[in-house]
Formats: C-alpha cells, structure tokens, sequence
C-alpha cells in the first residue's frame, strides 16, 4: 500500500517536468493604453510566427514594473514613460529600451459636456476631476501639464483643480472609465484612449505650448524565457507594419533612442 | 501486547498540519522580518499612512454601526417570522459575500452613480454619493454586512421560543422581548458577527476603488494606501501593512476573551 | 370565571374547545398531539384563533367577531412552561422581578422576593438557573409567574422533567398553594397521576372536547377509551 502512495506521489513531482512540446508563449508586459493596439499586433506576430501565442499583461506602467522588479516572469516590457524603464534598467532587469510611439494627452468630458469646458484654462469648472495617481505615467504627466498651465493661468488655477481632483486611479482606463460614467466631469487621458472608448466622452485638445509628449520605450528583459521571439517582437514594433498598425490607433510615429 | 506505532493517518495529520500552518504563518512573518528598524521608522513617515489610518477606523466603525443597527433587526425578523419573505430577505443578505468585490463595486456605481438607477433621485436631492467618504461606508457595509447579518440570524434562532413567550406573559412587549431576552442571549453570537463583518470591512479593496476612488484622506483607506504605497514606496507599504495586521491581532484578542467569557453559567447553555 | 369558545386549525389538527371553570383547578388531559398545549397558546394569545371568543372575568381577551384581540402582555395570565423557561441569564431574583417592570425597585425586589421565600425558593436569590435542580427551577418560575398577581396559572407538564421524588413532593405542594390562592388554574399533563391536583377535569382527544367533570363523574362513566385507561391509573377518591 504504502509502495503504490510513493509511485503515486513519484508521479505527480516529476510530470510537471515532462512537457510536451506545445506551442511557445511570449509574455508582454505593457501599459494599459496600448490595449487595442497590441491585440492586433499581437495577432499579427502569431500569424507569421506559427506554434506562438503572445499573452498580454496590461496594467499601469508603475504596477507592471513593481511586478517584474518581483520576479514576474516576462519578456518584453512597454512602458508610457521612460521613468519605469529606466529604473529597470538600472536594476539590470532591462536592456537596450528604444522608442517606438508617441501619445498625446488631452482633456477628456464626458458626452453632453456638463460642465461646460471649451479649453484647458476652464479646467476649475469641472466640479469632479479624475486623474492618474502619480506613479502611473499618465498622472506623472498630468502633474506636468498643470504646472505648466498655473504657470500660464495663475495660481489660483491649479489650485483649483487641486481642490477638484476626486481620485488619483491606479492606470489610464479607470480614469477615462469615471468620464463615461458619467461619474466625473473631466479627466486628463490619451487621445489614443478617447479614440478607443466606446462613445461617451467628448475630447478637448490641450494646448501644443502647454502639453507633454508622452514617450512609450519598450525592451526585453534580462530574464526573458523566449529572448528570440522578444527581440522579434520589439522588431515588429518597430517595423513600418507595426508603426501603421499604431498610427491607425491614434499613437504618433516615435522611433528614437 | 501490540505496541501502537504511528500509522499513516496519523502521519497524514501531521504533514498536512506542518504544511497548511506554514503556509499560513510565513506570508505574515515575512512582513516582519524583512523590514529592519530603519525601514519601519522611515516607512511610518510616509504621509499617506496617517490618514489612512484614520480614515480606515473612521469608515468601519460607522459602517458597522450600520450594519449592526439595521442588520440586528432584519436578522430577528429573519429568525422570528420564518416564511417565505424571510427566507427570501436572507438570501439577499447573503448575495454580496459571493459577489467579487470589484463586481459590487460596479452594482454600487450602476446603482448610486450620478447615471445610474438612483442618480437623478439623489442628484435632485444635493447628493452625489461616489467618491466621498460616505461612499467609502456604502461599500464597505456592501461587503460586510452578511457576515454580521448570518451570524445574527443563527444566534436568535437559538433562543428557545418559550423564553419569548413567557416574556410576553410577564408583561413584555415585543420589543421588550427582544431587548430584555432575545439580545442578551444572542449576544456572544453577535459580538462574533460583528468582529467578522468588522474584519471583511477593514480589508475591503475592490468596491471601495471603484466606487469611491483613491484620494488620500478622503477615500483612501489602509488597503487602497498598501496598493498604492506597493509601487512607490514598498517600505511603506509594509509598514502599512504591518498595521492593518496589529489590527487583525487585535481584533482576535478581543475575540478570544469575550468568547469562553460569554456564556452563562451552566454547560447546557454554551453558545457556540 | 374563564369562559373559551375556539376553533383553531394548527397543521393537521383541528381544534374546537368549549370550556368553562370558575376559580377551580382544571386537569386539561389527553393523548400525545391532542392539543393540549395549543389550548395553552391560543388562551395565552401567543396564538391566534380562527374564531370564538375568550373573556376573564368578564374581560374579553379575544372576540373574532368584534375584532378584539388582547396582546399576551396585557392580558395578566401567568404561564409556566414545560422546562419551566427561566431567563439563563438573569439570577432567580431577576427572573422574578421580570414581570414588574412597573413597580419601583424596591417594590419589585420586596414583592418577588417574598414569592421566592413562600415557595421554598428564599434562599437562591442570587443563583443562576443552570445550577438549580428541577424542583427549584419550578417554584422560582411559579414565583415568577405568580409575582404578576395573575388572574388564571396556566401550567404546561409541571411535574414531567422532575425524578419521582421531587414528583411527589412539589405536587402536593402544588395542590396545597392551589387550594391556598384559589385562581382558575390549567395544568396541562398526560399523567394521571396529576389528578390529585384538580378539582375537574377536562380531556381533550383529537382537537376536541370530549369530557369533562370530576374525577367521580368521569369513573362513574368514562366517554373514551383513553378516559378509561386515565381512570385506572388515576389515585383513588379521597387521595387528595
């Protein structure tokens, strides 16, 4: 009896170690706002690499670095700002990073308007203002943005704002989710964000002088199972296909260094 | 005489025991012992720690108070009216503990949001419940408020009727029943009840991020402050952490010496 | 005087009680399930009768078609309950002091008290009822009950949870302080023994009445079988 119990439990430590060859899975870690975008980029790389599956992890860019900081096991990272990456970068988690989009953030309301924004200078109106939590790229730009803009308006302009802002959100896609509820009357998002919701909102331009440029590095990462098919991930990433396959998402072409 | 050896039941207590425990002790323990004196001093300086702190205390207590003022009444007619009203009223008590949070979190905003259900209602009367503290109470007695409320429906149901009815015969009204009998002898129940409830609120996360938001002293409580110190500051985050789990220590202590305390004297009335 | 004329479906029973008795101690007698303890409820008004009428003394307690229905705690009727039900957690002189909530403190301890002591039960006043024997628990809920200075006692199987000692015992104590307050007074209970208790004594088969009278008439001429079978095994003429 006690024989059969060691075969048994003999079996069930090593199966685990005896796979089959299936088929091979990339890991891409990215920012939330890349969601759509990446779908269809993913599908793209499964056709042409057969016996592939990409799995996504889409998160805000400071949660997705805490977790591969602990160990998460991915392959390619794609960050909203170059903060994240480079802190990966020094922990050697991360290596060679390029460029490979740009974003512009713009003041999103939601349909109908109600408190009446036309430009950046009337963001006080709005009573409920939802933005990123500072850690998360979108709230980093944020914050940016209305300095510059007190700077601009006066004082008594960010303070304002300040006193309106009801929630600092976790990622891009719980703020601009706020707006098409209904819930808050004005957020600052990517216009790649406000193209993909699903109507609800309304989109005000922020102005060119005021505004940031949001940069997306993407790399593979020191501890990448699948190193080949990241490298050639990234590469589609920046391939002429993959830029396109982006700008028709509303990103802005962005190869650099 | 056949000595006894150990045979393989007892050794699978054993194992299972040794395995099951540490499972359970080592993710707190690990909090403790990876954070030196240093860290812990720096972390309580975090500036989102304080008034989490506050805020967490602040919205469980009325949030219990909630659950355990309305939820005490509910749970007796629930116990003293058996039919097909109560045992439709305790299903629906039960329905938010098999909820996911995040899914409340969503019904709350459906429901209370400035579009949803009740959103022109409110709206005409100056309220606009999501993103407040009051927000913050709405989820937390969501989520809670089964754990008090079957708790409290288990413990009148054992108080024998005929201690009601002799109540009665004496002079007492329905309420004074319930007051004078009902309540005392549900008590030790209900105390557990209410720690329980007390526990899930303290620990509430998804409802109260949806519906409430995250703003530091106003609707971020302990567990939004852990998530968000996570991916700034991780000393802090355990430092945080470590308070949310004095809490729970706490909390058991208390537990524990009101529970054999609670029973009146005589075996043939232990309250469970 | 109690005057009842019930009907009452309850499950598969179906009772119909007519009775009436002065301030005399009525044996309320019958099989298992015959609805003995029902009458109790529906004379306390912890249960409502589909229709008839109660009145006490006079006062109607219950009229169906008048629409009358008195709440249990105005209707000054002292019950003990099989099991006696004292409070578990109130001691013996707050169990008795429960029912006079009206009095004043001192009042209300003087008078239970002084129940307590007449009843043998003096000298448990700050015990719990988990560490009292059957027959204590029995006359503190009898004081309890009789603190109220009810208009009727209604008994429910006084003397069944009791060992044949204190059987014997609190029974003829209990017939002595029946016969002392002269109160109309139900004791519900299958065994004959408790004849000796009663001045009549009314059996109850099935929901119905099916005779009543004293423990003469009854042998003299018993209705049912179970009324004969209650009659052998009854004590005999002059034991009380």
């Amino acid at each position: 009896m006690s024989r059969l119990l060691c075969r048994c439990l003999a079996l069930v430590l090593v199966a685990p170690a005896a796979r089959s060859e299936g088929p091979r899975e990339l890991t891409v870690y990215a920012a939330a706002s890349l969601r759509e975008a990446f779908a269809e980029l993913g599908k793209a790389f499964e056709r042409d690499h057969p016996q592939t599956k990409v799995v996504f992890s889409l998160a805000g860019s400071q949660e997705l670095r805490t977790q591969i900081e602990h160990g998460a096991p991915a392959d390619v990272f794609a960050s909203a700002d170059w903060k994240h990456m480079q802190a990966l970068v020094a922990a050697k988690l991360a290596s060679g990073p390029r460029n490979f989009v740009r974003n512009e953030p713009v003041v999103v309301v939601p349909k109908g308007n109600p408190a009446g924004l036309r430009t950046l200078a009337d963001l006080p109106r709005a009573k409920r203002i939802v933005v990123g939590a500072p850690e998360v790229p979108i709230g980093a730009y944020t914050l940016q943005i209305l300095d510059a803009a007190s700077k601009r308006y006066g004082a008594a302009f960010g303070a304002a704002v300040e006193a309106h802002v009801v929630s600092r959100e976790p990622n891009v896609r719980q703020v601009i989710s706020k707006v098409a509820l209904g819930e808050a009357d004005a957020a600052i998002v990517y216009r790649t964000d406000a193209l993909v919701s699903k109507g609800g909102i309304e989109v005000i331009a922020i102005p060119e002088d005021l505004n940031v440029v949001a940069e997306y590095p993407v790399a593979v990462l020191t501890h990448a199972k699948e190193a080949k098919l990241a490298l050639e991930f990234v590469d589609l990433l920046l391939s002429p296909a993959g830029q396109e396959t982006l700008g028709r998402f509303g990103f802005r072409p962005g190869i650099g260094g | 005489m056949r000595s006894r050896r150990p045979g393989i039941w007892d050794v699978a207590q054993h194992v299972a025991s040794a395995v099951l425990v540490s499972f359970l002790l080592l993710p707190v323990a690990a909090l403790f012992l990876t954070l030196s004196w240093e860290d812990f001093v720096a972390g309580l300086r975090n500036p989102i720690l304080l008034p989490a702190l506050r805020l967490s205390l602040l919205t469980t207590t009325s949030s219990l108070g909630l659950v355990v003022g309305l939820g005490s009444l509910l749970a007796w007619r629930i116990a003293r009216r058996p039919g097909r009203a109560s045992r439709w009223m305790e299903a629906v008590t039960q329905l938010p503990a098999v909820i996911p949070p995040a899914v409340a979190g969503v019904g709350l905003l459906l429901a209370f949001g400035r579009r949803g259900l009740l959103g022109g209602f409110l709206a005409e009367h100056g309220m606009a419940p999501a993103f407040t503290t009051p927000a913050v109470i709405m989820a937390e007695a969501f989520v809670s408020a089964p754990f008090f409320v079957q708790a409290a429906i288990a413990a009148f149901r054992r108080v024998d009727e005929n201690l009601l009815v002799v109540a009665r015969t004496l002079g007492a009204s329905p309420f004074r029943a319930f007051l004078r009998v009902g309540l005392p002898l549900a008590a030790p129940g209900l105390l557990a009840g209410a720690a329980m409830s007390w526990a899930r609120s303290v620990g509430e996360f998804g409802a109260t991020l949806l519906f409430a938001g995250n703003l530091t002293g106003r609707t971020q409580t302990l567990p939004l402050a852990v998530y968000a110190a996570m991916e700034s500051d991780l000393r802090a985050a355990q430092v945080l952490s470590l308070v949310m789990v004095a809490l729970a220590f706490a909390l058991l202590l208390v537990l524990r010496r009101l529970g054999p305390g609670v029973t009146w004297p005589g075996p043939e009335v232990r309250v469970a | 005087m109690l005057e009842l004329r019930i009907t009452r479906r309850i499950g598969p029973l179906d009772l119909r009680i007519d009775l009436s008795m002065g301030s005399e101690t009525l044996l309320v007698a019958g099989p298992n399930g015959a609805g003995k303890s029902s009458l109790l409820r529906l004379l306390l008004g912890v249960v409502r009768p589909d229709a008839g009428r109660i009145a006490l003394n006079g006062d109607v307690l219950f009229d169906a078609d008048l629409e009358i229905d008195v709440p249990p705690e105005e209707r000054a009727l002292a019950y003990v309950p099989q099991d006696y039900a004292l409070f578990p957690h109130l001691d013996v002189l707050r169990n008795a002091t429960f029912g006079l909530a009206a009095l004043d403190r001192r009042e209300r301890v003087r008078r239970a008290a002084a129940w307590l002591e007449r009843l043998g039960a003096g000298h448990l006043l700050a015990r719990y009822p988990a560490v009292l024997s059957g027959g204590e628990r029995q006359r503190v809920a009898l004081a309890r009950a009789l603190a109220r200075t009810p208009r009727a006692l209604l008994l429910d199987e006084p003397f069944a949870s009791l060992d044949p000692v204190a059987r014997q015992e609190l029974r003829a104590s209990l017939a002595g302080w029946l016969r002392e307050w002269r109160l109309p007074a139900l004791v519900v209970s299958h065994d004959p023994a408790d004849a000796a208790l009663a001045d009549r004594i009314a059996v109850i088969e099935r929901g119905r009445l099916v005779q009543q009278g004293t423990l003469e008439e009854l042998r003299r001429a018993p209705g049912t079988g179970f009324v004969a079978g209650l009659i052998e095994s009854a004590p005999p003429a002059g034991a009380r």
